[in-house]
């Protein structure tokens, strides 16, 4: 998006623990966010998942450890320097009512303007691009109150684009989406990724999609890392049935060839195929 | 939509071109905007111009436009230059600067809140203002300055608590409102009992702070309010684009860069000083704060700015006072009952509106 080729800028976790008053939810972890590259956190309910983006964000302060950006404390920078690197997309954000797309949009704009600072073309040209990147010029001025899930979650993200930032953080961009409009969403943020180099984290439930569309997983449990790396390498029946309790079989993906978490439950299981890895086995 | 079916024609151009076309159609709807928005604030300024003239020159004592230049010029006119200049001008101010007060406050906190019903009328700001100076005047016997300096530092302490109160379990959704509500259920019990205790000339005195009057409108007043309002409203006016930030939800506000906890704190400060300056001039004019916000946001039809809920309030004052004055010959009605009696309804069909999309404002 930006006409100069990008340093990319790493985020990186140092030991830090996280909670809500008394409670530890995310403990002494440590994870960089490698540059460049998609991202994606999974784990069981309540393993710290979003509390570990929320962090990353610098949405909540880490009660030990520290965050760093390039090297830096995220807490010593000033904070609409840190927006301008580090954008992020909330869990299910709810609009002001009667607001325009392109109002919402615009707003995406704060950390690049001044106190005083009048709307540049140079604004309008990065909300454009927002809007043209994620599809939804073409309701520029209609009332985000009309639009449907999928569509406003994709202005959310052309909000978050209007902020031209090297880390796009994203928390659960695919709730309440149905399953078209989930590989649409997750698409896009690929494109993103590929286009501009954009670095990307994101919290995903699902584990499929999650290992189809990281580059880098990034495995919770109970607020620890249970694991990290290339999905084709963490997702194996093993895993899943330490973190997830879950007995199942991983194939690979018949479209992209990423490993494919089969659930075997108690019932409807016929004869397991040969040569599939099971880790109902030990 | 014009410059919809524009974006739509740029769809299947080459993106290079069509980028640089669609910002300049976005420029252009933000223009129209712009434009949209200062036309309902200027028509929305005639309004309190022509409300203004109306107030000063028409009613129980009517003078001429000649006459009222003539005074102003210092010509002594018996008994018309005393109650244009020592009655009906002040009052006319007052219930500009009041109504100023009041809707940006009110629109201030229901934005911050994302909830209609969260003014500071309902939530108990106004409240404790009134019962603070109620207490000055019938227990201490306060007057004049004293009871407005009371009155300010009583809607203070109700906006800390209410801060303090709702801070642990997050400032958003109903519980600020309903704590609010509670609170403001007790200080106008107090009120209330206050007013059994005092004597009848004290009570008739006080009794002002219940529903809000301009009937004792004076210069001192006036000035007193407009000092206060000149700090205030640019203050509230700078931090409206950080509101604007905030009404997106703590968490995409504190992405964007907005410092939120220190943000809010001088938005509720600011907001609570506009509606306790207002309601230690005035009395809490009833629903004032409340309406003005829904009422702004329909007039242009998405988010309003804080000067059109401002502009808004003016009108409305100057409009409700000028009725309440002259509606029943020869009695002067508080404006707050009259106000009062317009905020009932839109208050039921806020609550029904609100309770049937699930969500405030």
């Amino acid at each position: 998006m930006a006409d100069t080729p990008r340093v990319p800028s790493t985020l990186e976790a140092r030991s830090i623990t996280l909670g809500y008053d008394e409670r530890k939810v995310v403990d002494g972890l440590t994870v960089t966010l490698p540059p460049g590259r998609v991202s994606v956190i999974v784990g069981a309910n309540g393993s710290g998942k979003s509390t570990l983006l929320r962090g990353l964000a610098r949405l909540l302060k880490p009660s030990s450890g520290s965050v760093l950006l390039d090297g830096q404390d995220l807490r010593s920078l000033p904070s609409r320097a840190v927006a301008r690197t580090i954008g992020l997309l909330p869990q299910s954000p709810v609009p002001p009512g009667g607001i325009t797309v392109a109002e919402l949009v615009g707003r995406g704009r704060y950390p690049h303007q001044g106190w005083f600072r009048r709307w540049t073309p140079g604004d309008d040209a990065a909300v454009a691009e927002a809007l043209r990147v994620t599809d939804t010029l073409s309701f520029a001025d209609r009332s985000v109150d009309e639009l449907s899930g999928g569509q406003r979650q994709r202005v959310w993200i052309a909000l978050a684009l209007a902020q031209q930032t090297d880390i796009l953080l994203l928390d659960e961009p695919t709730t309440f989406l149905d399953v078209a409009h989930q590989v649409e969403v997750l698409d896009l943020i690929t494109d993103l990724n590929r286009g501009s180099g954009t670095t990307v984290a994101m919290v995903l439930h699902d584990l499929n999609l999650a290992a189809r569309y990281a580059d880098h997983l990034i495995v919770l449990k109970d607020g620890r890392l249970a694991a990290q790396g290339p999905p084709a390498a963490v997702v194996t029946p093993g895993l899943v049935r330490e973190v997830f309790g879950l007995v199942c079989t991983v194939i690979a993906d018949p479209v992209a060839g990423t490993p494919l978490v089969v659930p075997v439950g108690r019932h409807h299981t016929a004869p397991v195929p040969a040569g599939a890895g099971t880790g109902a086995a030990s | 939509m014009s410059a919809s079916t524009e974006y739509l024609r740029d769809g299947t151009a080459d993106s290079g071109r069509s980028a640089g076309s669609a910002a300049r159609a976005l420029a252009a709807g933000r223009a129209a905007r712009r434009r949209a928005h200062s036309v309902r604030a200027g028509a929305l300024a005639l309004a309190v111009v022509v409300l203004f003239a109306v107030s000063v020159l028409l009613g129980s004592y009517t003078v001429t436009v000649p006459d009222f230049f003539r005074i102003l010029g210092g010509a002594q006119i018996p008994g018309a230059s005393f109650i244009v200049l020592e009655n009906k001008l002040p009052r006319a101010l007052m219930a500009v600067l009041v109504g100023i007060g009041f809707g940006m406050a009110g629109t201030i906190f229901q934005t911050l809140l994302r909830n209609p019903l969260a003014s500071p009328d309902v939530i108990g700001i106004s409240y404790g203002a009134s019962a603070s100076a109620v207490t000055a005047i019938v227990l201490f016997g306060a007057s004049g300055a004293a009871v407005s300096f009371a009155a300010v530092a009583g809607g203070l302490a109700v906006a800390a608590a209410l801060y303090l109160t709702a801070r642990r379990g997050g400032l958003g959704g109903y519980r600020l409102i309903l704590v609010g509500i509670a609170f403001a259920a007790v200080l106008h019990a107090l009120v209330n009992f206050l007013l059994t205790r005092a004597d009848l000339r004290t009570a008739a005195e006080a009794l002002v702070w219940l529903t809000g009057s301009l009937n004792s409108s004076n210069w001192d007043r006036a000035v007193l309010l407009g000092g206060a309002l000149v700090l205030l409203v640019p203050a509230a006016l700078v931090l409206s684009r950080i509101l604007q930030l905030l009404e997106l939800g703590d968490d995409a506000a504190a992405g964007l860069g907005v410092r939120v906890e220190a943000s809010r704190a001088a938005l509720i400060l600011t907001g609570a000083c506009l509606a306790a300056v207002s309601t230690a001039a005035a009395g809490p004019v009833a629903a004032v704060a409340f309406l003005c916000g829904p009422i702004a946001r329909r007039l242009v039809g998405g988010p309003p700015s804080l000067a059109l809920a401002g502009l808004v309030g003016a009108v409305l004052v100057l409009a409700a006072d000028f009725a309440a004055a002259n509606l029943i010959p020869g009695t002067s009605l508080p404006v707050g009952v009259l106000t009062g009696a317009l905020g009932a309804p839109v208050l039921l069909w806020l609550l029904i509106s609100v309770n049937r999309s699930g969500q405030g404002g």
